[in-house]
């Protein structure tokens, strides 16, 4: 009798401990789900932040003005002006009197608040419109103008446009002539071809990223040139040739070392050794362009190896049983296998080599320059540091273009990774 | 543009150096390639090597000799008062020339002018001589190796070695590169530390790196006890490594152990996506987003948080470091044998039970590896806590607090305007030369515990 | 090149004399001293791990491939020491071909994988003559009729026999003069077998041909000298008829009918 009722109690005590077995699975599982989760939700929560801030950026308030041309005001000779006068003329004042006309009750102290509606970049349109067609002298057109950059964040409502409310920059009479330009259908929104097309500015409304890309562009392609040649070289070494000693071993060890030293100390490297020993120029591409190599560099040569041992042993034998050097074996048959492979390590190295920017920001990169670059020698920006220097401008504009630079410098590295599932998913070959 | 030319000019020789080498080979053997040693192309390519390599051996040597050689005969051609200044200012003046010369600029003094179209005049010259040079090499190159071509002549050999010169120098990069390192990090810090002693730098606590313009300031010689940064930068890795050893492991754990095919397959590229970002877009997101949002947090508790908190910058770099801990953790959770699993629910276990009392331990030194590499780079992270970590020197373990850490000092020190040799800027040098020590032995250790657990299982 | 002697069947093509091959402390060779005559068929057998694949490899130095092996004594190729320095280990490999245990066609097409070997010699003038050894070599082969439809697809693509006779087709493609078969059956089934043995069989006409078979039968039924190597050492070798029906020493005899191996 006791047995039983020992029994039933531990049988009772066993299916407690169960339950409680069971629930302690259940609650390990939820963890590791709920870990994933998080993980993703922040991914979510980034991504979401920045195209929603970048998304405005994409299009620019425009302010419709009658503006007339009168040569007077230009300072250009009524007939026939040279197109070097035309060049230099006085847009500015065009501009200036065309909102005058607009508001003409508008008294002299107040002017000033009033001529910053308009982008003070407005006047260059202005002048290749009359270029193009200097029979307009003298006329009057109505022409759409790039705003000014605060109101443009109150026409996209990031600033709010109630007067005395924090964050907005506009003046009581500034808003108020906006309403009046919004009652007479002259503001709009257009899209922002001025962020995609020019170099960086001080002015929010007139920053580009044009310059920027093309710095990039030129980074990358030095980066690509020194770094595939002597990354595939090396594996080539490292796989086919290397006797297994302890020379061999330790560049193994350096190049596995490398890979990890911190992004920011090969920039140290590139400001002593390219900079100040070999007065190479600031700011250029193809510092930018080396300093980068030597960071991928270990990329592309794990992953080429990678590639090469992925090479069944009896292809080489099949090529040196022909008569084949071992040159060949390499060139005519190992290399071509492997290029897939070698291919999509280097385009996954050189995507993290695009949103590098601390090392960048040692040996320059981090000048404001408003010219697109012509050449690797050029003083540029690269995409991620026009990210870098706008996230640190205080203009609440910039915000929103920072964003959207995130956004294109995301849109290149998402093509690239494509690119590199792409050549994978193609040129898989199970052996 | 002139070398451009002259690279080309040279490429062309090399290109018709191939085709004459090619034909003179066919030709010696009556147009039968198969009595010839080697292809007709190996001809061909030895021929060109032989004019192309000591051209271009000879304008790389020019092109690295150029800048002393100009700064000498320059200066020697100064007027005698000018050379009698002092060092700094004669750089000063050499760097003028140089601008004056190449981008057409005013001339301050006639001087200067005068050494700047000398400074073109010669530099002009030498161009000429060396082009001309190394065209007449490498024509006299071409002829010779053209001369010896023979049906019998190795020429594949010779081709195949000298690419294999090319392979083995091309593999020594990597060594040159770490050389290159520690060399530039080594003697700008042993400079800077004619300045500031070792001892201060490694355990002062004061650390203002305002260094006085004049010599007569005051309030501003400038501090360099390193100790704050240090800590700092441990308290930002610590936090990250908090968020990310736990989210990391925990997704690691759940995809390898329990999540379907499916679901592993679109998730783990996702999560993979987070290492895809760059660090300036988390950077940019943590100083935007995640600061505000944790001060609004703090403050409505009634807790007085820093804009530039250590814990917005060390979250979103623990984030940051999720996907890396956990691919880690995840290729060591799979080598654990499948057979020790097995014995574990021979016995009973649950499946969390199995995981957390066998695979778990079994995979630890792995796990702990990758841990060590996690800590390696959240220790190296620049760009957010560049931008999302405050500059000022405290010395706290409050992550509510703001703090600055190595690496955004050594941005800080070397952006901008600089001199090079002050020790403000040699400062950035040894916290470089500190950061490369540091994780250079993490790594080392990390590897090597990884290496040997692999081995156990392998 | 040589032209390809057909006249005398006694001439010795290959000489070993005391070759000796050390893979770091270990002797997998021991002191072997074998001729082997033109335009037979000359099989290699014994155990596993008998030496007889590493004697082959030293034919045409394929073991320079392997790290620390140690290659001691003469070799010559009519006349021509294969270990002399100033031999051209490539010029050596087309002479002496190699077909491999497992057949490795190129991912290459049928035609690229036969004119592979052609196009690295420079033995043809122009495509019409490399067009001719392509279709020569797959004639020899017994592939030509099978594959004439389909040159341009891979060669991977074929069945394993049809890999291997590919891969057959392959080294006479160079002209070699002796070509090496190592255990080329093994990954095959019985009718692919008994295609590439008539290929054998076939190819005695015009080439000396080294071949390591695990299979006695196999050994009996293509060649016409047979060699027995038993832990690195020769055992005995002779006429296959002859080692087949009154083997000399107890330890072939042993293994011949079956008592180990």
């Amino acid at each position: 009798m006791e047995n039983v009722a020992t029994a039933a109690a531990s049988s009772q005590a066993v299916a407690k401990r169960l339950k409680k077995r069971y629930a302690a699975e259940r609650r390990f599982k939820a963890l590791g789900f709920g870990a994933i989760a998080l993980a993703l939700g922040f991914l979510g929560i980034l991504l979401v932040t920045i195209f929603s801030n970048g998304s405005t950026a994409l299009v620019q308030t425009n302010i419709r003005l009658d503006v007339t041309f009168d040569a007077e005001t230009l300072g250009v000779s009524p007939v026939n002006p040279s197109a070097d006068e035309l060049l230099r003329a006085n847009y500015g004042g065009v501009i200036k009197s065309a909102l005058s006309k607009a508001f003409p009750d508008v008294s002299g102290g107040q002017r000033r608040q009033l001529y910053k509606l308009v982008s003070t970049g407005a006047d260059l349109p202005l002048r290749d419109k009359l270029m193009a067609n200097p029979g307009l002298l003298g006329t009057t057109v109505s022409v759409w103008m790039t705003a000014g950059a605060d109101v443009d964040m109150a026409m996209k409502g990031h600033v709010s446009r109630k007067p005395g409310v924090e964050g907005n920059r506009l003046t009581d009479a500034q808003l108020g002539w906006l309403d009046e330009l919004e009652k007479r259908d002259a503001v709009t929104k257009k899209f922002n071809t001025t962020l995609f097309t020019t170099g960086d500015s001080r002015e929010p409304e007139q920053a580009g990223l044009w310059g920027a890309v093309v710095g990039s562009f030129f980074s990358l392609s030095v980066t690509l040139l020194v770094c595939f040649p002597l990354g595939v070289a090396t594996s080539v070494y490292l796989e086919e040739f290397a006797p297994k000693n302890k020379w061999t071993h330790l560049i193994e060890v350096n190049i596995n070392n490398l890979a990890a030293v911190p992004s920011v100390v090969f920039g140290l490297l590139g400001l002593a050794i390219f900079l100040n020993f070999f007065g190479m120029p600031r700011s250029a591409p193809l510092v930018g362009g080396l300093v980068l190599a030597l960071i991928s560099m270990p990329t592309i040569i794990i992953a080429g190896r990678a590639a090469m041992k992925a090479v069944p042993p009896s292809i080489r034998e099949a090529a040196l049983g022909l008569g084949a050097s071992k040159l060949q074996m390499v060139t005519d048959h190992v290399l071509p296998l492997s290029m897939p492979g070698i291919l999509t390590g280097t385009i996954l190295g050189m995507a993290h080599a695009l949103g590098e920017t601390a090392p960048l920001l040692m040996i320059g990169m981090v000048a404001f320059i408003v010219d697109i670059p012509a050449s690797p020698l050029d003083p540029s920006a690269v995409l991620p540091v026009q990210v870098y220097l706008w996230a640190d401008s205080p203009e609440r504009a910039f915000v929103e273009r920072t964003s959207a630079a995130i956004m294109v410098l995301l849109f290149f590295l998402a093509m690239m990774n494509l690119a590199a599932i792409m050549l994978r998913k193609k040129f898989e070959r199970r052996w | 543009m002139q070398l451009l030319t002259l690279m080309v000019v040279l490429l062309l020789l090399t290109a018709f150096g191939y085709r004459l080498g090619r034909s003179r080979a066919l030709a010696t053997a009556s147009g039968n390639p198969r009595l010839l040693h080697s292809l007709p192309s190996y001809h061909g390519y030895y021929v060109a090597l032989w004019c192309g390599l000591p051209a271009l051996v000879l304008i790389a040597g020019w092109l690295a000799l150029e800048p002393a050689l100009l700064h000498w005969m320059v200066m020697s051609s100064l007027p005698v008062d000018l050379q009698g200044m002092a060092d700094e200012r004669l750089a000063l003046i050499y760097n003028e020339v140089r601008n004056v010369a190449r981008y057409g600029h005013t001339p301050s003094i006639p001087a200067v002018g005068e050494a700047a179209q000398h400074y073109n005049a010669v530099r002009h010259t030498m161009f000429i001589s060396v082009a001309l040079g190394a065209l007449a090499l490498a024509v006299a190159a071409l002829a010779y190796a053209h001369r010896r071509i023979h049906a019998d002549m190795r020429a594949r050999n010779q081709v195949e070695a000298t690419v294999k010169v090319f392979l083995v120098l091309a593999s020594t990069m990597a060594i040159f590169t770490t050389v290159g390192i520690v060399m530039s990090l080594l003697f700008e810090s042993l400079l800077f530390f004619r300045h500031v002693s070792l001892i201060e730098f490694l355990f002062g606590t004061q650390w203002s790196p305002q260094i006085a313009m004049r010599a007569d300031q005051v309030g501003s010689s400038g501090a360099f006890g390193a100790v704050p940064l240090f800590a700092g930068t441990l308290l930002i890795s610590g936090i990250a490594m908090a968020v990310a050893v736990p989210l990391g492991l925990l997704s690691a754990i759940y995809m390898s152990e329990y999540a379907a095919p499916k679901f592993r397959s679109v998730v783990k590229p996702l999560l993979e996506v987070l290492a895809g970002i760059p660090t300036v877009v988390y950077g940019f997101f943590a100083a935007l987003t995640v600061a505000p949002f944790i001060r609004d947090v703090g403050s409505s508790l009634g807790l007085s948080v820093a804009s530039e908190s250590a814990l917005a910058a060390g979250l979103v770099m623990g984030i940051m470091i999720i996907p890396f801990v956990s691919s880690l953790s995840d290729d060591v959770i799979n080598a654990v044998p499948q057979s020790l699993r097995e014995g574990a629910f021979g016995l009973g276990a649950t499946k969390s039970e199995t995981i957390r009392q066998v695979v778990i331990p079994a995979a630890l030194p792995g796990i702990i590896g990758g841990v060590l590499l996690a800590a390696s780079r959240a220790i190296g992270e620049t760009m957010i806590v560049v931008m999302a970590a405050g500059l000022a020197a405290n010395l706290t373990a409050n992550p509510l607090e703001a703090v600055t850490t190595v690496t955004t000092q050594i941005v800080t020190l070397l952006v901008g305007d600089q001199e090079f040799d002050s020790p403000k800027t040699l400062a950035a040098f040894a916290l470089g030369l500190v950061l490369f020590t540091v994780t250079l032995a993490l790594n080392v250790v990390a590897l090597h515990i990884v290496n040997k657990y692999r081995e156990k299982y392998d | 090149m040589n032209a390809i002697p057909v006249t005398d069947t006694r001439l010795s093509k290959v000489a070993a004399r005391d070759v000796n091959v050390f893979y770091g402390q270990k002797h997998a060779l021991k002191h072997v001293d074998l001729e082997i005559r033109a335009n037979d068929v000359t099989a290699l057998i014994g155990p596993s791990g008998c030496g007889k694949s590493t004697f082959l490899r030293c034919i045409n130095r394929m073991n320079d491939l392997i790290e620390n092996a140690q290659v001691t004594g003469s070799l010559m190729l009519d006349g021509d020491d294969i270990y002399d320095k100033t031999i051209d280990v490539v010029q050596l490999r087309a002479r002496v071909g190699m077909v491999f245990q497992k057949p490795n066609p190129f991912p290459k097409s049928i035609y690229d994988n036969v004119a592979y070997g052609p196009r690295i010699h420079g033995m043809a003038r122009d495509q019409s003559e490399l067009d001719e050894i392509v279709m020569n070599s797959l004639e020899k082969a017994g592939l030509l009729a099978e594959v004439k439809d389909r040159l341009e697809e891979s060669g991977t693509g074929l069945s394993g026999g049809q890999q291997q006779r590919l891969c057959i087709a392959r080294a006479i493609a160079v002209a070699p003069e002796v070509i090496l078969m190592d255990e080329p059956c093994s990954a095959l089934d019985p009718i692919a077998t008994a295609k590439v043995e008539e290929l054998i069989d076939e190819l005695r006409e015009n080439f000396t041909i080294v071949i390591v078979t695990h299979s006695m039968q196999q050994a009996a039924r293509v060649s016409q000298r047979t060699a027995f190597f038993h832990l690195g050492e020769l055992v005995e070798v002779g006429d296959t008829e002859q080692i087949f029906t009154n083997p000399q020493h107890p330890l072939t005899q042993g293994y011949i009918t079956g008592r180990f191996g």
